[in-house]
């Protein structure tokens, strides 16, 4: 079977590669010395899994959706909802609260605050026609605006964008990775993406989901209420999403931050479709993309890291066209 | 005419090998064999839709480069080609899927090439209006909107694919005239078909090809015995006897009063339209004639006993595809629908199939199947009691799908294979497969259960059918095909413009002139059913 994200990976490094000529570096001593300063330093590799860990949930907020038809695009909102309720309860909870009630607490709050866009998007669509696309946009704007407003009354410090910290007992310890950001929710992120792998081949909801979005007539032949299952997969989506703030808030910054996480969202999209919709293969790819805007900062004194979002950029027109080229 | 000999595989399956077909010029030739032969491949690369692997093609004598062979330089060519699940885009116009891709210059003018197209349709006896919406066409009248655009492109060779798999015995008639017709006035024709009636009705010679290969040649007086022996490889068994119900069984599906109102989407969206206007200026929209083609259901009063088959009997689009969606719960419709006791008329199409209603929906393709999920995960779409409730049990769908595959010979007997490689016959055993397995069925509902199905699997999908009826289900078949229905049903209704306006039952049925009898109302050029409604 033909392959298409080798072919994008490759046409992508070659056009950064002519990028990183134009700017008079070399392109074979940029890469390598990418390489070496990630996969030799252990705080790179922990920036590389803190930064996996967000993607990996929000690809999958895109992947599953995508699969039952529907282009969830409001990660971006998805999360910030997620981030903001997670610290709106982190700073809410009384100091001292133990950790078995703090964490917990924390974690349903980002995964409710998610959730719930997610189901306004899915609702909007299932019962009122209104594409998703468009509602996510909405939602995008929508929610950054309401977490300022909303934050400037409960949780800024004065006159600041930055709430208070989250209680102790909330706070989720690192991963001794030469004090990166890498912390404990890397394996929720591991735990989501075998739970998603496992309800997509194993279960009747992933078979639900995967019938409509390949055929929602026959599914609703069979008896699958499509608006049901778009519902539910927009809700779950959302619910992933919030879940990354699990990483943002409870393991790294500690408080709410205006921008924290800001693009997480949209490029859990590059993820998701380099992923080929496997939630495995969104795992992996949210390593490479890890890698990528890791390495990019990295070599910093040698190209300009724009190059980097350039790149990106380029990954993703790359799976497309290649996608094309895989289904002849 | 057209020499050819031509090889093509799909993924190292020799769907033809080296399949041999002569067609001389201005005649009728008719190319059979049952499904999966290589028919539509064979004719898919003719006209330069499919590439051919290897082999050669000679066009007037003038051998073509395969090669190079693709749509654009076979309509060059004067091959036209109308294909077994029609070509149109559904949001477009008949006019405007004529020109869809041959449109010379830049600019669209619709207007001469409407008039061009409605008169060459009233000229060779295929009416057609050139502004109707093809989704809105019933698929006959969309299949004629293909031929006349395809003739209006200059066609000489005209292929068709299945083309009778559509319609009602009255359009075929006048489908098979056309042919001869045009054949006459020179425009060769090659007829893809695995009914040998029409066959005889109308071809000139006949190819017979047979798992990939030219398995015979044959030239007037054309033997039909012959001809069927040569598609199968062997004799057809006789068909079974039909057991009439037991006296007194109970009714299992009654309908009362079943209506379905016109055109639900494009009402809605007319609605919404109209409240644009009023909020934006321009006034209440003028009231406008309601959706050409979908015709509306109504009043439609039926029930079916235990163990009886009922036929419903119509041309294509007189509301046969609304009644068998609203039994089956998937439109929204006003009357009562009950299943057995019980009033499903509020449930849902999930309830409905708990309730014990089996579905067979008209278009295998759309509804019917998911395309890209294998034969397994097609058997077991849907059904629980198959796969568990939540955690899908894979080795119970997998003993399922192979019990399935042998008892209806789906081929290839492979449950991994993907749906979308099957052939149309055994894309609907799947189905049927699927839909009759279920466990407590009250009630079966087949829309065009053997639509562009071959012979083998015809007898197969009848067997079936009447096994549901055997162990106690009430069986509403819904088909174009009359032919299908007197040979398989107890009862026969016929639909015309939504509603039921006869039905023939018992010996009534086996009458010379139950084919004219029923024929009549299905075109209402019998009885007084002028309800003058459309």
């Amino acid at each position: 079977m033909r392959r298409a994200w080798p072919v994008a990976l490759l046409a992508s490094m070659a056009v950064g590669s002519t990028l990183m000529l134009i700017v008079g570096a070399s392109p074979g001593h940029v890469w390598w010395t990418m390489v070496e300063r990630v996969l030799t330093s252990r705080y790179q590799l922990g920036q590389v899994l803190y930064k996996a860990t967000g993607l990996a949930l929000t690809g999958l907020a895109v992947s599953i959706p995508l699969d039952a038809g529907l282009f969830n695009i409001g990660g971006e909102a998805q999360l910030g909802a997620g981030i903001f309720t997670c610290a709106l309860v982190g700073t809410a909870l009384p100091a001292g609260t133990p950790a078995v009630i703090a964490i917990p607490a924390c974690t349903l709050a980002a995964v409710a605050g998610g959730a719930l866009i997610g189901w306004l998007i899915g609702v909007l669509r299932a019962r009122r026609d209104a594409h998703e696309v468009i509602t996510s946009i909405m939602f995008n704007a929508i929610v950054a605006g309401v977490v300022l407003v909303e934050g400037s009354a409960y949780i800024f410090q004065g006159g600041t964008t930055t709430g208070a910290p989250i209680v102790a007992g909330a706070q989720l310890p690192q991963l001794p990775l030469g004090g990166s950001a890498a912390n404990v929710a890397l394996f929720i992120a591991v735990g989501a993406v075998a739970l998603v792998w496992w309800l997509r081949s194993r279960t009747t909801w992933g078979q639900a989901w995967l019938a409509v979005g390949r055929d929602p007539d026959a599914a609703r032949s069979v008896g699958i209420s499509v608006a049901r299952v778009q519902i539910a997969v927009m809700t779950g989506a959302g619910a992933l999403a919030g879940l990354a703030a699990t990483s943002f808030v409870m393991g790294h910054k500690h408080a709410f931050e205006q921008g924290l996480g800001a693009g997480t969202g949209l490029l859990g999209i590059v993820a998701a479709l380099l992923g080929r919709l496997s939630p495995i293969g969104v795992g992996l790819a949210s390593l490479l993309l890890g890698f990528l805007s890791v390495g990019g900062l990295a070599v910093g004194e040698l190209v300009p890291e724009e190059l980097i979002e350039v790149l990106l950029g380029v990954v993703l027109l790359a799976i497309a066209v290649a996608a094309a080229w895989e289904r002849k | 005419m057209i020499a050819a000999t031509l090889t093509k595989r799909y993924g190292g399956r020799a769907v033809l090998d080296a399949a041999t077909l002569e067609v001389a010029t201005g005649t009728v030739h008719a190319l059979v064999g049952e499904n999966g032969a290589g028919k539509s491949t064979l004719v898919k690369i003719l006209a330069g839709i499919v590439r051919a692997d290897g082999g050669s093609l000679e066009l007037g004598g003038k051998p073509i480069a395969l090669a190079r062979w693709d749509r654009r330089a076979a309509r060059a060519a004067g091959i036209g080609i109308v294909q077994q699940h029609g070509a149109s885009a559904g949001t477009l116009s008949v006019v405007e899927n004529a020109v869809l891709g041959v449109e010379g210059g830049p600019l669209l003018e619709l207007a001469p090439t409407a008039k061009a197209i409605a008169e060459l349709g009233d000229k060779i006896g295929l009416p057609v209006d050139p502004w109707a919406r093809a989704d809105r066409l019933s698929l006959g009248a969309a299949q004629r909107a293909e031929i006349i655009a395809e003739l209006h492109h200059g066609a000489k060779l005209l292929i068709l694919d299945e083309p009778t798999a559509v319609l009602a015995p009255v359009e075929v008639d006048g489908l098979l005239a056309t042919l001869r017709r045009l054949a006459q006035s020179g425009t060769t024709i090659v007829l893809v078909t695995h009914k040998l009636d029409e066959v005889r009705a109308v071809a000139d010679a006949v190819t017979v090809l047979r798992a990939g290969k030219t398995v015979g040649g044959f030239a007037k007086p054309l033997e039909v015995p012959a001809i069927a022996r040569a598609m199968v490889g062997a004799e057809l068994p006789p068909p079974a006897t039909l057991a009439e119900p037991a006296a007194g069984a109970p009714v299992v599906l009654a309908l009362e009063g079943v209506g379905v109102a016109n055109a639900m989407g494009s009402l809605r969206m007319g609605r919404r339209l109209a409240r644009l206007r009023e909020t934006f200026g321009g006034g209440p929209t003028p009231e406008k004639p309601a959706a050409r083609a979908t015709v509306p259901l109504e009043g439609i009063t039926l029930s079916v006993r235990a163990g009886e088959i009922v036929g419903v009997a119509g041309v294509d689009g007189n509301g046969q595809r609304e009644l068998a969606q609203a039994i089956a719960g998937l439109v929204p419709h006003t009357g009562r629908v009950r299943i057995g006791e019980v009033d499903v008329s509020r449930d849902s199409a999930g309830q409905r199939l708990a309730a014990g209603i089996a579905h067979i929906p008209e278009d295998r393709q759309h509804g019917g199947l998911v395309l890209e999920a294998t034969i397994a995960e097609n058997l077991a779409l849907g059904r629980a009691d198959v796969t568990g409730r939540f955690r899908v049990d894979r080795a119970r769908v997998r003993t399922f799908a192979e019990t399935q595959i042998r008892e209806l010979d789906i081929r290839p007997a492979d449950p991994d294979a993907p749906a979308r490689a099957l052939s149309g016959g055994n894309q609907q055993k799947i189905v049927i497969a699927r839909e009759l397995s279920r466990p407590r069925v009250r009630v079966v509902v087949a829309a065009q259960p053997t639509r562009g199905v071959d012979l083998g699997a015809v007898a197969r999908i009848h067997d079936r059918l009447r096994a549901a009826g055997a162990a106690g289900a009430g069986v509403l078949v819904i088909s174009a095909d009359l032919d299908e229905l007197l040979v398989l049903c107890h009862r026969v209704v016929v639909m015309l413009r939504g509603r039921i306006v006869g039905e023939r039952a018992g010996a009534a049925l086996q009458a010379d002139d139950v084919r004219t009898g029923l024929g009549g109302l299905m075109t209402g050029a019998q009885t007084g059913a002028q309800t003058g409604a459309a």
